[in-house]
Formats: C-alpha cells, structure tokens, sequence
C-alpha cells in the first residue's frame, strides 16, 4: 500500500519537474564534463605553446647548414680557370685555360651556349672585376680583355627564362695594359670606374686605373685612362689583391711576405710590410671577402686566416690577424667569398670542403668531396654550390644555411667587427649598404634592461617596502582604506601615459632642476625625522588631536613643502656647486648627461613598480598572525622592535616574492623606456645616459624586419630571453610565497 | 627624550610613513597634473600684444602665451614667455620665445581674432572684411560666423560624399577586382562572367561620375564665400570659408561664452576626427577604435577564461600537476606585454592570418588582407595577454564558495553540472565581472603588443561601417593609448600637439580609473556577501 503511494508520487513528481528525465540530465553532466575538461586543457595548452612557438621561431638560427649532393655528372671542360653559379642556380659559367667559355645547365649538365674570346692568344692571367659578372683576361702581349657574363630574364608563359651570353661593354678589342706578359691579374670595377693591377715577369706591379663613361655614340660604355702607376716589388707575389677606389692594394709572396700600399695622391705608398704567416708555412690561397675589407689567407696547414686594418689612436692602421679558421691538417687549395654576406667556402687539396662564417666564427658544415677539386662556386643566394674534381667529376649541392651570422658568442661576446678598433659587444641590426656587417649583440640590450630595472629598483623598493610597512603595520584602519584603493590606481595607470610624462615632462624639469631634485633625496628624510621629532616634543594638548596611525597624513603638507624648499635652494646650490648648470658641468668634467636618461627611466618606472611590490608585501605583513605581535608587546618589546624582530622575518618571504615581481616587471617594462630614454644601446652603467632595453629594442625594430630573416628570429631571441627572465622570476616568487603560506599555517 | 625618540626606533616609523606620503602624492600629483593640463587646453586663451625690441627695432607680435620659462643663466636670471602666435603659413613657425626683457608693452586687443584652419594651424589677426555671395562686409564678425556656418554644413555633405557614397564605391569596385582574380584563379573566368562583371563596373563607374559632379559643385560652391583678414604684421590673409573651421573673438568673450566655447571644444575632441596629421581636432577613431578592440577581447577571453578557471577549480583533480598549472598561468600575468605582442606578430598574424589569405582568399595576393596587422590580431593578441587575469579572478571566486552550498546542492540530488549553472557560476558571477573589468582596464590601457599587432597612428577608415559585412576584422585602428606615443614621441610639431595628448590622456586615465573603481566596488561587496556565508 505505501509502496503504491510512494510510486505514485515519484511518477506525478517525474512528470512535472525536471529530476524525471535522469537520462538526459546524466548525459548532460557527461558532455559538461568532457567540454569543460577538453576546453579547459585546450586553453591552458594554447597558453602553455606560447613558449614552444618562440622557441620554434628562434632555434633555426643555431642549426648547422645543411648540405645535400642534388647532382652527380662530369664536366666537359678540362683545365677550369674560373667557375660561377649565377643567382638562381640554375646556370653555369665556365672558363677554361684555353679560353673556351662555356654556358652549362646546373640541372642537366646540357651545354647551353659555347662562346670563343674574340683574340686567338694564349690566356696568361685570369681576374674577377665585381659580382655583376665583369672579367678580365691578360693575353700574352700584355694585353687585357674586357668582358661580362650577360643574363637576360624573359617570362615567355609566365615562366622564368634565363638566356646566358657574353657581352663586351667596351667593345671587342682587347686593353693595352702592359708591355710584357702579366703573370697574376687582380682589377675591380665599380659604378663609375676600374682598377687594372697586373705583375710582370719581373716582380714589377702596374696599376691603371680608369673612368668609366657612356660612349658618345651607341649604348656602349668608354674608359678614359685616368693614371697608371707602378710599383717595384722585392719578392715575387703569388697573389695580387687590390680595392675599389682605388685604396689598397696588397701583394702576397709564397712564404707570407706580404706588402701593403695605399693609393695617395696618384701614387702608391707603401704603407706596410709583414710577415703573415709563421717559418716553413706557404700561403696556398688568398682573396678579399665580401666588402674588400677583410683579407683572407689561406695557408699550407689548413687554416684560414682572417686579416684586417685596425686603425689605432695615432690613425696608423696595421694588418691584424683578427681569427683563424681550421679546416684541416691539409693546405687550402681554394677560397670563395660568398657573394651577398660575410661567409666563405674553403676547400682543401684532399677534397675536403667547408661552409665558415666570419663573424659569428662557425664552421657551418663540413663534408669531403672524395678527391681533390679543381673548382669550385656558390650562387649569390647562397643555397647552390658546384664543385668541379680535378679529373672532371662535378657534383651539385642544395645548402641550406639561413641564418649563418648568429652563433652564441656573436650574440653574448665580444667581436672584432670589420673597421672597428677593438672587439666589442654592439647591436646595429641594419644599414644601408649591402656589403654590411650585421652586428647582433644581445649584451648591450641586456645590459640596458638590467640597468633600467637597476635604477627603478633603487628608487621604487625604499618607497614601497617603507610604504608597505607603515601602512599594513602602523596606520589607522581608515586610512588604510583609503590609501589601498590610490595604490591600485596607481598600479592601473597606463605606462604609456607614464612615459609620456616621464619624456615630455619630467625629463627638461630634471634637466632643468636637477640639483633641487638632487637635494630632495637628502632633505625629505630629514625633514621627516625632524617633524617627527618635533611632534613627539609637542604638547600633549595638540599630539593627542591626531590619533595613532596618521602620521602619514601629518606628513603630507611636510613632504610638499619640504621639496618645494629643496628646489628653492637647489639654484642657488647649482650656483654655488656647479657654475649654474649642473648638466652642463657633468659634460665638462666627463660624464655624457642625455635629457632623456637612466635617472628619468628610474622614476618613472619606479612610479610604475612601486605598487606592485607594495600591494605584495602589504599583504604578506598585513597576514602575519595577530597573536605573535602581542606576545612580543607584552614582553615589552617597543612597536619598532616587534616589527624587525618577529614581524619582518616572518613576512621576508613575501617581501622577497614581492621584490622578485617587481623586477619582473621592470625588466618587461616597454613603453617607459621606449619614451623616456633615447633608446641607442650604449653599455655604461651612468646615471645621466640612456640604454636600449630589449623590449624597447622589439617594439622598434620588429615592424620593419623581414619575417624568417636572421633579425626577426634574434627578436625572437630578444622576446624569449624576456619571457625566460620574468618566468623565471615569477617562478621563484610564487613557490617562495606557496612555502610562507604552509609557514603561517603552521602558526 | 630625542634619545627615546630614535632608540625606540619612532624615527624609523616617521621614515616609513614619509615613504607612503610620498606616494601617495605622486599619484595625486600626477593626477591633478593630467587634469591641469588637459582641461585647460580647451579654454580659451586671451590674445596678447606685444612690442618687442628685436636687433634695436621695435616689432609687434600677437599670440597666446603657451609657457613661461624661468631661468638662471650666467648668474642672470632670465624670464621667457614661449608664444603661440601660429599663422604657420607666413612666419614658417608656429612658436616663438620671447625675452620678456625685451617687450616694451602688451595689450589686449578686443578685436583680435583666432581663426581654426584647416591646415597651417591657427590665425591669430584682424578681420578686415567678409565676402558673402559677391557682397563685401566690412569688418563683421557675424558675417564671417554666417559663411563659417554655410561652409561647415557643405563640408559636411562633401564628407558624407566622399567617405560615404564614394567610399562605398570604391569597396565594391575592390570587391569586383577580387572576383574577377577568383574567377581567374579557378578558371572559371567565361566571357559572360566577364560581360557581368564589365557591366556592374560600368555601372559603379556612372555612379562614381554622378558623385563627382556633385563634389565638384559643392566644392566651388564652398569656396564662394571669402574672409580676409590683416596680422600684427600688416600682411594681409585671404582665406575661402571651407578653410575655415572655428572662429572667435576671446578677447570679448565673457565667462558664459568661454564656457560655451569650452564646451563645444571638448565635443569637438571627443566626437571628431583628427586634423592637421592628429594635432588637431579631436580623437573619436582611437576612442572608437579602442572601445571596438576591448569589446572584441571580451567576447574572446570570458568564455575561454571561466571554461579554463571551472576545470582547474571544479574538475581537474587537485594534485601537484594542478597545482603547477595553477604557477604557471600566475606566472603569466607576469610576462611582459611585448611578448605577447611578437607571439601575437608571429603566431596570429604571419602564421594564422597568412594561412587564413592562402586557404580563403588566394584572390587578394599579393597584398595580405589577413596575413598583416589587424583588429582580429590585436584583439586576440590582447586575450592571450589579459586570459591569466580572467582565470585567475575567476578561480578566486569559485574557491571562495563555501563548499556547503555545492554539497547542499548535490544532496538536493542535482548533478554536478547543474550544481555549476544553477549555483556555483552564478554566485561566482561577479568574480567573473572583477577578472572581465580588471582585463579591459589593462587592454585599454596596453600599448606594446599593439603596435606590433595591428594600431596606426592614422586609420582611413573605422573597421565598422556600412559595407557588407559591416565589421571588417581584418582592418587596422586607431588606440587612444597609440595615440598619446605617437602624436607625443613621432610628431613633427610636438609643441602644438601637446596640449592635445594631455587631453587625451586624462581620457584614458578616466576610463582606466572609472573601470578599476569598479572593479574594485564589485570585489569588495563580493567579499562582503560570502563573509557572512562562511560564518
């Protein structure tokens, strides 16, 4: 019977509410559950990748290259005196000793095009003139042909088409150069001249330099002889090499003798004689890299060496051996610049072959060819390289060497860039020319964001930890609700509006004031202990007014009048000190003072820091049980003495987690320093100059760097050494404050 | 008793309490200084004369005084007055400083007059005749008001034209352009595709015509009415009234009438777009543009924000892997901005976006349409960055629910899932809206990522407007915060733009404040309510 009620009730209960329909209820908990749990993952993973996906973008740049062998088939020519791969990889230009200039598909190795020198002589000398493709061959007469490897790009079904041919932009016949044969050719062309150098048999150097002009008739271009001049040489060079200009010129003997001149006034001086290599070790190769800047030499022991002048304080430059490379314990038997950077292709007489780059100091990639080279070229992008054995074997390589100017130590250490005097640690991404050193040292950018969160460390933890004490451990209740909610405006503050401020504002009122400014650092503290003082002194009838717990407020009016007096005397002071300028008297006695400076940077990121660290360590000394403070009063301990003996060691964990968040995020801080300094990346650790901070550093240059170019993936860098620095931080931050928080639980 | 005072340690606690005075009136003082400056830029300024001795001849100079600049040189002191007395067109500079050694007399000229212009900055002169409609007026200033007025009103038809019908024009000539390279793309483009598409573009083409007639008249009817006016220096200024923005009289203005022209100031830089590369006029794009990105942010970060903060708070077991998730996403509320904005560069906009114009619109290479900077990116970008706030808020307060209430309800025989909606989530609302509140307040207020992600300095267009489909994600906008950087740090004329950026500052400071205000108000009822449950 009661069970019958009871059944009825449920079912009447089923039908009208919604606890009936426990089928679709379960599933619905079910779907909840799982979508909850796949969203709430999915989103934690996708917050999580953002450090994966900077880590994917960066790591590319400390790849090695990679060398793939495309072709495998051999080369019709015999007795290569020049080889080169134009920019797309596709063709191949050959030179042989016969003076047989041959077109090649890289692909196929089917001849394209056979072109005969229009001079039927013996070929005595061979010289590249620039990277557009000019040459110049000496005859035996003495001689020089002029000509250029033409290719011209058609798109005939919108496909690219190269046609190779050989031009002749000062016509067909051959430079009257030198009387005799000229055994080493050397010469350089650029935009509106050319530079012949050529050695006779008796060591003698001619040098003829020219004017290139546009031909009155037709659409051919003309030399004018501008000087010739020679030079007598005491050994017999091996090797001749010779600047655009024309500049220097170098000649290099077997043994490593080597002569500089520099061309002054018409005439070549010599400007330097040295001994480049060790006793008993021959130079086998010798050549410009890219930007005539650098001297190459490679020796009988397998080492490419790296030489340029470094001009010292009195302006004399000398030939300085900047670094070495090893290939291997064989001599080096041929040397090629890369066309568009600083990197180098070296190859020994065993065959053995390897990829370098000059300023990061790497060995990119080292692979043997399996027998001895005759030659060997890359193409101008880079990712093309034909070598051609000595019994005519020629194999094709696909190089992938994207970013070969990053290595660890150009980033961290110092370097010995091209023209400069010494090695330092520079950041200067990009310039005009083409033939630029890129120069990537994060260490100035690091310094300056170290020295920024420095300055904005020293000013703002006083103020906040100080603040923090007093207001969580002193002020009267009320006020402290008043106080907090200022705090947190100011922690919302926009830094934008901050380092408008701090550019705009602040920095000509400091340059102006800066000595009152100066003075308020010392004078508030004391003016407060004296007010202090005084007030403990006042009668009774006035001090027992103002309760416990506000003097903060009695402080206002002190604090305000206090530096208005400072900056009232401060002119007078700068008078007195300083000839009436203080900034202007730094200058003279030294230190750089910059309007936009390290001083200005520290306040108002300071101003920017300051209420996070409060908010952290107000709480963590707000939270230190109650009965621990009354037990050390009741002991007789002054209020003073409570706080630094039982209150501050219990909440020093917050307050170091609290001092950790704050330099994380004074050390992410961008728009202040971006608007408050003027950003150039110097590394001195003055007050009175600016830095280039690493987050400054990205929001400047990431806009214009090329994506997947060497400087976007350093910015990249630059971002994860960032996100690793506050990580870092925060990280240590919260398991400190996690182990306060079990500490207190105890208590 | 000093010696009580300082062994008792009282000196410490004076120190201490200096500390926190000297911090609150640096944010005081900030704030008033923000105030000062912004709101007093739109009152008017009385114009001044001035006879200057200059190189032993006496010359006379009209303008407002902009800055006084006191200062010790060589011992000497030496006052300045920095002068605004614009007509940038005829001196070449808009301002000048003045030794105040060197002035013999000043006076208040009750006729001078300030003209706004639309290029070359302001006018400070003299009117010395109106040209209405072939009629000449002499010296009349409500005349000038008259052709001012007649000349705004076509001005603003001409605007309605241009950026309206004739920018409606041009989207769907774009449009057309698009699908004639999509049809290409797909080879699909038959000759009677062709002869549509030729057809439409005719017909826009006419359309265009027809307006531009318009637009001619009205702009040779703009320039029908002429002011002439005379400078301090006796050089005479012709100006058409389309030229003409505002002008006024200070010098004669009463208190009702400064606090008119105040008024309309203030309208104008709120509702207006900028002028004269945005150093002048007002700033409605970045507070258009601003509030549009925040909006877009909110809807992307709440739901994915509580979603996460209900699984590690409700679902996710409470081990030691919870528990690092929990560091983590903390931890990230730390990094700084500009990370977020090269993830933003690098992930949304090459990867996801260049990927999206790949997949979707092969039509638009090669220029990118979502593969560049955009609204979607910055407002995504701004999620990732203020998602952390949303957990952890959110976290905060599930955690604060007295575990009673869910068992309650769980003994009631509701599932955990309705315990959640019909429960838990709604008496954690306002935790919700505190983590919402707090992250537009720090969107609004971020700067960094964005001008790595999608903000310019000046937008020809809103993303919203009357084009299908209304809201165009992929464009770039304009940020007040962007805004005060640029116009402050990359202006060519940084000394007239000043007052403005103050302006807009305290704009954003007032925004920034008001939502943190009630953030804080929620946060603290919120307290307040669950105190008395848990006891």
């Amino acid at each position: 019977m009661s069970t019958s009620i009871k059944d009825t009730t449920r079912k009447l209960l089923d039908q009208q509410t919604q606890s009936g329909k426990h089928k679709r209820r379960k599933i619905n908990d079910l779907l909840a559950r799982y979508g909850i749990a796949v969203g709430g993952m999915s989103v934690i993973v996708a917050v999580v990748l953002i450090c994966f996906y900077l880590l994917w973008v960066v790591l590319p740049i400390f790849k090695p290259a990679s060398v793939e062998l495309e072709k495998d088939y051999s080369w019709s020519q015999q007795q290569l005196m020049h080889l080169e791969v134009e920019e797309y990889g596709e063709i191949a230009f050959g030179l042989g000793a016969n003076g047989s200039m041959q077109f090649t598909d890289v692909e196929t190795n089917q001849p394209i095009a056979d072109f005969e020198l229009p001079q039927q002589q013996n070929i005595t000398a061979f010289a590249q003139l620039d990277l557009k493709g000019m040459m110049a061959i000496s005859y035996a007469d003495g001689s020089v042909q002029l000509l250029q490897q033409d290719y011209a790009i058609s798109y005939p079904d919108n496909q690219r088409q190269l046609t190779p041919s050989i031009q002749y932009p000062f016509g067909e016949d051959a430079v009257s150069f030198a009387d005799t044969e000229v055994t080493l050719l050397n010469g350089k062309m650029w935009e509106d001249g050319l530079l012949l150098a050529g050695v006779t048999n008796d060591n003698q150097v001619i040098t003829k330099e020219y004017y290139v002009e546009q031909s009155f008739l037709g659409e051919g271009l003309e030399l004018d002889e501008a000087n010739s001049a020679t030079i007598q040489l005491n050994f017999k060079p091996e090797y001749l090499l010779a600047t655009q200009g024309p500049d220097w010129l170098y000649a290099i003997g077997k043994q490593g003798q080597m002569s500089a001149y520099r061309f002054k006034s018409g005439e070549w001086k010599l400007q330097e004689t040295k001994q480049l290599t060790q006793n008993g070790v021959e130079v086998t190769q010798a050549n410009f890299l890219l930007g005539q800047v650098s001297l190459m030499i490679g020796d009988s022991n397998g080492v490419v060496s790296q030489w340029f002048q470094v001009t010292d304080e009195d302006n004399v430059s000398t030939l300085t051996n900047i670094r070495d490379f090893k290939l291997s314990d064989n001599p080096i038997a041929l040397f090629i610049p890369e066309v568009r950077r600083k990197g180098f292709i070296a190859a020994d007489n065993a065959g053995e072959v390897g990829i370098f780059y000059t300023t990061s100091e790497r060995l990119l990639e080292q692979f043997s060819f399996g027998q001895p080279i005759q030659a060997l070229s890359i193409n101008s992008r880079s990712n093309k390289l034909l070598v051609v054995g000595k019994d005519g074997l020629a194999n094709t390589f696909f190089i992938e060497n994207e970013h070969p100017e990053i290595s660890w130590s150009s980033l961290w250490n110092q370097v010995f860039y091209e023209g400069y005097k010494e090695p330092t640690f520079t950041w200067q991404s990009s310039a005009s020319t083409n033939d630029y050193e890129s120069k990537f040292s994060l260490m100035p950018l690091s310094f300056g964001t170290l020295k920024a969160a420095f300055y904005a460390m020293l000013f703002a933890v006083p103020l906040a930890i100080f603040g923090a004490i007093f207001t969580a451990y002193f002020m009267a209740p009320k006020m402290r609700s008043m106080v907090k909610p200022t705090v947190e405006i100011m922690e919302a503050l926009p830094t934008v509006i901050l380092g408008f401020l701090a550019g705009l504002w602040l920095a000509p009122i400091i340059e102006e004031t800066l000595v009152g400014f100066l003075l308020t650092i010392i004078l508030l503290p004391i003016f407060t202990i004296l007010f202090g003082l005084a007030w403990n002194k006042a009668p009774g009838s006035i001090r027992h007014r103002i309760p416990d717990g506000w003097q903060a407020a009695l402080l206002l009016p002190v604090i305000v009048l206090g530096t208005v007096f400072s900056f009232w005397i401060g002119e007078p002071v700068e008078a007195w000190l300083f000839d009436g300028d203080m900034p202007r008297w730094l200058d003279a006695n030294g230190f750089n003072y910059d309007q936009r400076n390290s001083l200005v940077v520290g306040l108002a990121m300071g101003f920017a820091v300051i209420p996070t660290i409060f908010s952290i360590t107000e709480d963590a000394i707000f939270s230190v049980p109650k009965h621990l403070t009354n037990g050390s009063l009741a002991l007789g301990a002054s209020q003073w003495q409570t706080l630094t003996r039982v209150v501050l060691p219990t909440a020093s964990p917050g307050i170091f987690s609290a001092l950790m968040i704050g330099l994380g995020r004074a050390v992410g801080e961008t728009m202040i320093v971006l608007m408050a300094t003027g950003n150039t990346p110097v590394m001195d650790m003055n007050i009175f100059e600016g830095m280039r901070t690493l987050s400054a550093n990205i929001a400047v240059e990431m806009p214009e760097s090329e994506v997947g170019s060497s400087h976007y993936r350093v910015l990249f860098l630059a971002a994860f050494v960032l996100f690793l620095f506050t990580f870092a931080f925060n990280t240590i931050a919260e398991v400190v404050r996690q182990r306060l928080r079990n500490k207190y639980g105890s208590l | 008793m000093s010696k009580k005072f300082f062994n008792s340690g009282q000196h410490w606690v004076w120190l201490n309490a200096g500390a926190i005075s000297i911090s609150i009136i640096m944010v005081v003082g900030l704030l008033l200084l923000i105030a000062v400056r912004g709101l007093s830029h739109f009152w008017p300024a009385e114009v001044k004369t001035f006879e200057v001795v200059q190189e032993k001849e006496t010359v006379q100079v009209m303008g407002e005084i902009h800055n006084i600049e006191d200062d010790i040189q060589d011992g000497l002191e030496r006052k300045q007055y920095l002068l605004k007395m614009g007509n940038r067109d005829v001196y070449g500079l808009d301002f000048k400083w003045l030794d105040v050694k060197s002035i013999t007399d000043t006076t208040v000229n009750e006729d001078a007059i300030v003209v706004e212009r639309r290029e070359w900055g302001n006018l400070y002169g003299f009117l010395t005749s109106v040209t209405k409609d072939g009629t000449v007026y002499k010296e009349d200033p409500e005349a000038l008001q008259d052709i001012i007025e007649r000349a705004l009103e076509i001005h603003g038809e001409i605007r309605d034209i241009e950026t309206g019908d004739i920018g409606a024009i041009n989207y769907a000539m774009e449009q057309l352009r698009l699908d004639q390279r999509l049809l290409e793309l797909d080879d699909e483009l038959t000759e009677e595709a062709q002869a549509e598409l030729d057809k439409q573009r005719a017909e826009l083409q006419e359309e265009f015509l027809s307006y531009q007639e318009q637009l001619q008249e009205l702009y040779a009817d703009i320039k029908r009415d002429t002011a002439q006016f005379t400078l301090i220096g006796g050089e005479t200024i012709t100006l058409t009234a389309g030229n003409i923005v505002r002008a006024f009289q200070p010098n004669q203005m009463g208190f009702w009438a400064k606090l008119g022209h105040y008024f309309s100031k203030i309208g104008e830089f709120i509702f207006d777009e900028p002028r004269e590369a945005n150093t002048e006029g007002g700033v409605f794009p970045a507070i258009f543009g601003t509030v549009l990105m925040v909006l877009l942010m909110s809807i992307v970060v709440t739901p994915l924000g509580v979603v996460a903060a209900v699984y590690m708070r409700e679902y996710a077991k409470q081990g030691p892997l919870t528990r690092t998730i929990r560091i983590a996403v903390n931890n990230l509320a730390g990094v700084p901005s500009i990370v977020y904005g090269v993830f933003g560069l690098g992930f949304f906009v090459y990867f996801l976006g260049g990927s999206i114009d790949e997949l979707f619109y092969p039509e638009v290479s090669p220029s990118p349409m979502f593969g560049t900077p955009g609204l979607i990116w910055a407002s995504l970008t701004l999620a990732l960055l203020t998602l952390p706030v949303v957990i952890v808020s959110t976290e905060e307060g599930l955690a604060r629910i007295p575990k009673s209430i869910r068992e309650g309800s769980l003994a009631l025989g509701a599932t955990k899932f309705e315990t959640l909606r019909k429960t838990v989530l709604p008496m954690a609302s306002p935790a919700m809206m505190t983590g919402l509140i707090l992250a537009v307040a720090r969107a609004a207020g971020e700067v960094a990522p964005l001008m790595l992600v999608g903000v310019v300095k000046l937008a020809p267009t809103l993303p919203l407007d009357a084009n299908a489909p209304f809201l165009h994600l992929e464009r770039k906008f304009m940020h007040l915060g962007f805004h005060i950087y640029d116009v402050g740090f990359q202006s060519p004329n940084v000394e007239a733009a000043r007052p403005l950026v103050y302006a807009t500052a305290l704009l954003l400071v007032l925004i920034i404040i008001l939502l943190n205000i009630a953030a804080i108000k929620i946060r603290n009822n919120l307290r307040e309510k669950y105190k008395s449950l848990e006891q």
